[in-house]
Parts: structure tokens; C-alpha cells; sequence
């Protein structure tokens, strides 16, 4: 059934008998073309373009847990597209223009909100760095607009401007930016593959990738093999895990970052703000509490929590940037588990295995890339070739060191990103 | 999560930085495979092997053995002490 008003008021006159459940529960099947390990946002996404784009329906994502119980139902939920190096560029420029098409594309409300984000700066070189991040989003045909310390200060009055240690020099300013309801895209996506014959089988654990001949043929599950040519691997944090049933060690290392919510308050934050001096960025949800996060606790873990010193950190820093959120009281922290890749860039890439495809690697910021990722995938399961805006995500340059992409210029390393 | 210094004694986190996974223990010969020494990672769920320096404390380089799924660590020794 299509969601909207009409519908809406039919079914509110009807008693809500009308509504059914937004995707079916299928029984694996013995085979498939083409099986998606993963059923978070980008494994969705995937299943979803390669119906909607590539007009196969033969497709099984198998999920161990429930849809969307991973990264996808517990992330900050900022969309963003200010990144600056060829490669990530027109990837995330890609993204974000699929999110403003999403909701019509989807009949869905996520809830995506344009509401503008600002990267605070607080020295001279900051700002000349930010002014030419600025310069490569609208060089990209993306916006930005570099704030003064009276412009940040017109648009969010609340923050401390007389601290003397990391005073607010200005803003980077990308009005496109905001963010959106995590759930709903994983849903939405969710209903979009399903309606178009997609099987999303949940509870349904892999457990082992049939090879034969250096070609994939399979994949044994908690609920039987299944058959098929072609696997995508789209595990996030267990990447290495699912990878090393088909043999292969990944330049991956998980790693755990947190994030809190506060309780609901009045709307207060009508940005996302990022502080440019401590790892700290807040928005306010739909729901009145403010969502905010910091760095990784920077030790591998598979743990879903981190620890306290990392938790009064990200405190500190935001108490030092806006002192007013000193009295709301924090409702829950969770710690997501993260793909780190060395370089901070994701890989969506074949493998030396035939028809076995990886798409991970995507760090603390997967969640702006769900729509851009999904369509890169599916491209590449379908045609076997690299999606014009995600050519350089290859698995290989770590070990080429041709075309790395390290935003922050910390090195192609482990534990520098 | 506390780390029990060999010569320190038991300490806060904070006063340790990590290094990452104990492979760079394993330094490969100048013409070996460096690709997996730099990059590729077990990465388990489970007990792993990393390097920890005690910074605001003796300035050591720690072998912790822990578990990613609990954080609980299983021994802690001197890294000059450990052979590869």
C-alpha cells in the first residue's frame, strides 16, 4: 500500500484494520542469483537499487539479527557531503543528492532534514584549512559558505565565544547538510526491496562461503545453504569475520565509538554543530534530545561499549564549546562498532574470488553513505564494474599505495584515523 | 578498563596509548611482505595481541592480551621482554 494522506485518512476512518506489515518473512529459498550478506542500511540499500535500478528481484539479504539492528538503528545520523579528496568528493556529492530524491523514491519519510551543518574553527590555520575545504565542496558543485565569528554567532547565539583557550574564530557552513531518521532508512529501503520481490531473511546467520574453483557458489547459514553465483560481503564491523570464511584477511580493524543521547528537551540546537578543538558534535533529534558523539575510544573492540574516559572527554568538549547543556541529563550511550580501514576511506571492490564482492571500510561515517554505497554496490553486482563515482574504492591501493584517500592527512595506517 | 603495569602496578587507562595489534612485533625482512605487516589485520572477535605505552606512567611497552568482546585483559608483560 502507498503511504499517504489519502490513505492515511481512509485507513483513520476504517479503524487502521487496513495497514500490513512493510516487508514479508520469507523462507530461504535453496538458491538465488545474487545473496547480500548484511541487512543494515547498505545491505538494504543495495537490494533495493538492484531491483529498483538494475530490474533483478532473484536476491536474498540474510541478516543474522533484525533488520537494522546494527549501525544503522544507533549512529548521529548527520548527511553530509563536505569532503574534499578525489574519490570521496563525488561519492558523497552522489550520496547527498540521492537523500533529497530519497523520500519520493522510497514513499517514505525519513524524516531527512536540510538544516544545515556548521564546522566551528578556532585559529587562523583552522580557517584557512576550512575555506579550502569550502572551495573543493563548491568546486564539486556542492555548498559552503565560510562564516565569520558574527556570522556563527547570529546562528547559534547559545555557544561560549569568551572561552580564552579555543575561542570561535568562525564556521563552515554547508546548508545541505542535516540529518534524518536512522530507523526509517533502513525501513524504507527495507519495503522498497521487499515490494519488488527482494526475499529479507532475518535470523539467518552465515556461517560459512562455499568456493569452488576460485568461484563462489554459495553460502552455508543457521538456517541451511543457499546457492548462489554471486555473494556481497556488507557486515560493517565484522567484515574480517565474514571475510575469513572465504579465506581472506581485510586491512580492517573494528573498533568501538560511542554516542549519548540526552533526554527530551525544547528545541534549543537547530543545527548540526561540530567543534573544530575537542571531537565533538551535537544535533538535536525530532524528538527533543540532543545526540551527540565524539572519537573512538581507539582500541579494537567488538564489545558495543566503551569505556568512561572516552565518555567524559566528549562531556568535557562539549561542555567547554556550549556550557548551556550542562543541566540536560544523558538518557543512554551506546558504543557502534566500526570498520576502520587504514587510510579512512571504505572499499567497494571485487575480490580475488569470483563472484565474491566487498563493500566495508566505511569508519564512522557510514550513515550519510547508506543511498550512494547502496547504488555503487548493486552497480557492481549487477555489471561487474565500478560505479562511475566509486572507481577508486578499491580493495588494492593499500597495497599499490595508488590513490589512497586519508581526509585528515594522518597516514595510511592503522589507528590514525 | 584498567592495565596491570608490570612495573607500575594497576592503572588507569588513561595513562596508556595504544599502539595497535602486536604484528609490528613481527617486523617482516627488508624484502618481505609488507602489505600484510602495514595493512591486513585478523581483526578477531575474541582474544587479540596488541601494544600499549604506558606514557604518564614508566614509559614501557606493554603486550596486553585481550578480549574485543569483553575488554577484559588476560596478561600484560614487557614489551622488551617479549620475544616475537
Amino acid at each position: 500500500m502507498r503511504y499517504n494522506a489519502l490513505n492515511i485518512l481512509r485507513e483513520g476512518l476504517r479503524g487502521n484494520r487496513g495497514w500490513r506489515p512493510a516487508w514479508r518473512k520469507p523462507e530461504p529459498r535453496g538458491s538465488y542469483d545474487i545473496i547480500i550478506i548484511g541487512g543494515g542500511g547498505h545491505g538494504l540499500a543495495t537490494a533495493y537499487y538492484l531491483a529498483a535500478k538494475h530490474g533483478l528481484s532473484n536476491i536474498a539479504v540474510l541478516e543474522k539479527g533484525y533488520l537494522g539492528s546494527g549501525n544503522i538503528g544507533r549512529n548521529t545520523t548527520i548527511v553530509r557531503a563536505n569532503y574534499m579528496l578525489p574519490g570521496n568528493s563525488e561519492f558523497y556529492s552522489h550520496s547527498l543528492k540521492l537523500w533529497e530524491g530519497l523520500e519520493e523514491e522510497l514513499n517514505y519519510n525519513v524524516m531527512h532534514s536540510q538544516r544545515g551543518i556548521i564546522n566551528l574553527f578556532h585559529s587562523d590555520g583552522q580557517r584557512d584549512e576550512f575555506a579550502r575545504r569550502g572551495n573543493m565542496m563548491i568546486s564539486q558543485g556542492d555548498d559552503a559558505i565560510l562564516l565569520d565569528r558574527g556570522g556563527v554567532c547570529e546562528m547559534l547565539p547559545y555557544l561560549d565565544y569568551e572561552q580564552t583557550r579555543f575561542p570561535v574564530y568562525g564556521g563552515l557552513y554547508h546548508p545541505r547538510g542535516g540529518n534524518a531518521r536512522h530507523d526509517a532508512v533502513a525501513w524504507g529501503y527495507a519495503r522498497g526491496a521487499d515490494s519488488r520481490g527482494v526475499d529479507l531473511i532475518e535470523n539467518c546467520q552465515v556461517t560459512g562461503i562455499d568456493i569452488e574453483n576460485g568461484q563462489v557458489t554459495g553460502v552455508q547459514t543457521t538456517r541451511g545453504q543457499i546457492r548462489a553465483r554471486k555473494v556481497g560481503i556488507v557486515v560493517a564491523g565484522r567484515s574480517s569475520q565474514v571475510a575469513a570464511m572465504a579465506g581472506m584477511r581485510l586491512p580492517i580493524e573494528s573498533h568501538v565509538l560511542q554516542a549519548f543521547v540526552t533526554e527530551g528537551l525544547k528545541p534549543c540546537i537547530d543545527h548540526v554543530v561540530t567543534y573544530g578543538m575537542g571531537h565533538f558534535y551535537i544535533s538535536q533529534s525530532d524528538k527533543g534530545g540532543l545526540v551527540f558523539g565524539g572519537d573512538l575510544d581507539f582500541y579494537a573492540s567488538y564489545a558495543a561499549r566503551g569505556n568512561l574516559p572516552m565518555a567524559e572527554h566528549v562531556v568535557e568538549a562539549g561542555m567547554t564549546l556550549m556550557p548551556m547543556i550542562g543541566k540536560a541529563r544523558v538518557l543512554r550511550s551506546w558504543g557502534g562498532i566500526m570498520d576502520m580501514s587504514p587510510d579512512g576511506s571504505p572499499i567497494i571492490d571485487r575480490t580475488d574470488i569470483k563472484g565474491l564482492y566487498l563493500n566495508c571500510g566505511w569508519c564512522y561515517g557510514g550513515f550519510k553513505a547508506v543511498p550512494a554505497s547502496g547504488d555503487c554496490f548493486a552497480h557492481l553486482l549487477a555489471t561487474d564494474q565500478p560505479h562511475r563515482v566509486a572507481t577508486r574504492y578499491r580493495l588494492d591501493r593499500f597495497e599499490t599505495g595508488i590513490g589512497l584517500m586519508d581526509e585528515e592527512a594522518s597516514g595510511a595506517q592503522h589507528n590514525l584515523h | 578498563m584498567r592495565i596491570n603495569c608490570p612495573l607500575c602496578g594497576l592503572r588507569d587507562l588513561r595513562e596508556f596509548s595504544i599502539k595497535g595489534d602486536a604484528v609490528a612485533l613481527d617486523r617482516p625482512a627488508e624484502d618481505g611482505d609488507w602489505h600484510s605487516y602495514l595493512h591486513l589485520r585478523d581483526n578477531p572477535s575474541g582474544e587479540t595481541r596488541e601494544l600499549w605505552f604506558h606514557g604518564q606512567g614508566c614509559g614501557a611497552w606493554l603486550v596486553v592480551h585481550r578480549d574485543t568482546t569483553t575488554h577484559a585483559i588476560k596478561s600484560v608483560t614487557l614489551a622488551a621482554e617479549t620475544t616475537p
